[in-house]
């Protein structure tokens, strides 16, 4: 069943990105077509077949707790759109008067 | 010398450590090179003229003293565009990363300036390395030195358009689906996506972390393999990056001898889309090799079908999630509009991120989304199960498996305006990424004055039987030896 726009206002929602109306109606007409052409998953015989999320086999990788140099604060903060006090600055996230 | 800039990385290297010629005289001959056809070509987002030359210098000066100098040593080098370097502009084609120049470089990029390699520029590409095009760029589109009315591929378009037209010798690129091989396919040179695993992605800015994987770009395989000695290896600062022995590539590539090898034809690979031009070229490299004396048939891997669907599911479900980073705190882009923390976010990165990275982000999203997981993202990474036991079924029985890289040559600028026919062209490197194994793209032919590529398929960790085939084969080719006429 293909998505309505009011759905995907909501996944755009999630994914934390505006999109304009004309955007919106482009959008679901691409994600209509990919999804119908994901569908053809459906068909796959993957009954006792388990997923792999990495083709390489990966263990955990451990190293010695021990304290080694790492960007310095303000070099971090350098590509910052606003930072003070050594902090990154960002909008108001409570309603009101502080 | 008026034409150093058609030799090959390794001939020049021969030459500088013979002192016929200096880094310096080397580097400038490319940035007068890249001067004359970057106006048709258009290859490179941000140019480092100054500090190519500061680094051809320390290089003369280290070889006047005597230093003992890597083979890489004065060679320039271009870099795709989402690879960190660090005080230099990383722009990941994106105009959510318009301003971002990184704090540290990426392993890869220390790995090369240690070894004295000359940095003229950062690549175009597809916006994040999202496309086959490179049409998606945030700033402009890279022609194909073939015929500057075509695309170059993608994502990695404007490091191969570099060094097919002889910009640079050598490039790097990055391979989440075909990005590395599809567009040395396109523009007639060898690419290199090595085993996933092979190569440290730290500073690689991500895409799909458990496909992305960087690899060399350049014009003849000796070249290919002296660059992936380079970069390959353990990297502590990539979990992922396996702490597996490096072979050694460039003996690989010396004296090749494919007697005996074994060589899968997998039949999928011929099927819908793929041009009756392209599949002859690529059968008659099968039976060159049989002519060297490799043994030669034809097997089957019918999961194939399933690879592009299953990838358009677990690549955009990682980029969701790579991409949520870009929110117009830390770095880049922050929309001017006022809107609360939220609303920041939402705005920023939709001023930021261009179409299809928008497109990738919102199905990505979609499928993660509860009540859906089970039946896209689950169900994808087992179709991703199957694709890998097929590849190793197969590798019991050969040691390489070969197919087109990609369907047909190149395509015109601006024709796939359908982006599912544009996907396809990823349609025979995609099960690669998937399974994690190394592939490469060598040229073996042209239809209509374009370039056709072959790519061989190996184990894990064997990218030096793909070395060695493709070294084979050159031996008895000229097809690299040809290179584009770039009109002025």
């Amino acid at each position: 069943m293909p998505l309505t726009s009011d759905e995907v206002r909501k996944v755009a929602l999630l994914a934390r990105l505006e999109l304009q109306d004309d955007e919106i109606e482009k959008q679901s007409s691409a994600l209509n077509n990919l999804l119908e052409h994901i569908n053809v998953l459906q068909n796959a015989d993957i009954e006792l077949v388990s997923p792999t999320s990495h083709s390489i086999p990966v263990v955990n990788v451990l190293r010695s707790d021990s304290i080694v140099p790492s960007l310095d604060r303000s070099v971090a903060l350098s590509n910052a759109p606003e930072a003070r006090d050594g902090c990154f600055l960002v909008p108001r996230i409570m309603d009101g008067d502080a | 010398m008026s034409d150093l800039y058609t030799l090959t990385a390794n001939e020049a290297s021969r030459m500088l450590q013979a002192g016929e010629i200096s880094a310096v005289e080397l580097t400038e001959a490319y940035i007068k090179r890249i001067d004359e056809t970057e106006p048709s070509v258009q290859a490179f987002i941000t140019r480092t003229t100054e500090l190519a030359i500061k680094q051809a210098e320390q290089v003369d000066r280290q070889r006047q003293a005597g230093d003992s100098l890597s083979p890489l040593a004065g060679i320039p080098i271009a870099l795709k565009d989402n690879l960190c370097t660090e005080g230099v502009l990383t722009t990941a084609a994106s105009r959510i990363l318009h301003n971002f120049v990184p704090p540290y470089s990426a392993t890869v990029v220390n790995r090369l300036a240690d070894a004295g390699a000359v940095f003229v520029g950062k690549a175009n590409c597809d916006e994040f390395a999202m496309g086959s095009s490179t049409e998606n760029s945030a700033y402009h589109v890279t022609n194909n030195p073939w015929d500057l009315s075509r695309v170059p591929g993608g994502s990695s378009g404007g490091s191969a358009a570099a060094v097919a037209a002889c910009q640079v010798p050598l490039s790097l690129g990055s391979d989440t689906g075909g990005s590395i091989r599809q567009p040395a396919s396109y523009c007639g040179i060898v690419g290199l996506k090595p085993t996933y695993g092979r190569v440290s992605r730290f500073g690689l800015i991500a895409y799909a972390s458990s496909l992305d994987q960087i690899g060399p770009f350049s014009r003849d395989i000796t070249d290919c393999a002296l660059l992936l000695q380079a970069i390959a290896g353990h990297d502590p600062h990539d979990s992922t990056c396996l702490d597996v022995p490096v072979s050694d590539y460039l003996s690989a590539v010396r004296n090749p001898d494919i007697r005996g090898m074994k060589v899968g034809i997998p039949e999928e690979y011929f099927g819908q889309g793929v041009a009756s031009e392209v599949a002859s070229a690529v059968l008659a490299v099968a039976r060159e090799l049989e002519a060297q004396g490799a043994v030669v048939e034809h097997c089957h891997l019918p999961s194939t079908c399933y690879a592009l669907a299953a990838y358009y599911v677990i690549a955009p479900a990682e980029c969701s999630s790579n991409l949520a980073r870009f929110d117009g705190v830390k770095y880049g882009l922050r929309s001017t509009e006022l809107a609360g923390h939220i609303g920041l976010s939402e705005k920023t990165r939709g001023e930021g991120f261009g179409a299809e990275v928008k497109q990738r982000i919102m199905i990505g999203t979609y499928v993660l989304s509860a009540g859906y997981y089970d039946a896209y993202y689950r169900r994808a990474q087992q179709v991703r199960t199957l694709i890998r036991n097929e590849f190793d079924q197969a590798f019991e029985k050969y040691d390489i498996l070969l197919t087109p890289t990609a369907p047909t040559p190149a395509f015109r600028t601006g024709e796939k305006s359908d982006p599912m026919q544009m996907k396809l062209a990823d349609v025979c490197t995609i099960p690669v990424n998937m399974a994690g194994l190394p592939g490469i793209s060598i040229p073996c032919g042209f239809v209509d004055g374009m370039p056709v590529g072959v790519q061989f398929i190996g184990k894990a960790f064997d990218e030096a039987t793909l070395l060695k085939t493709a070294a084979s084969y050159q031996l008895a080719t000229n097809w690299h030896k040809r290179i584009a006429s770039i009109p002025g």
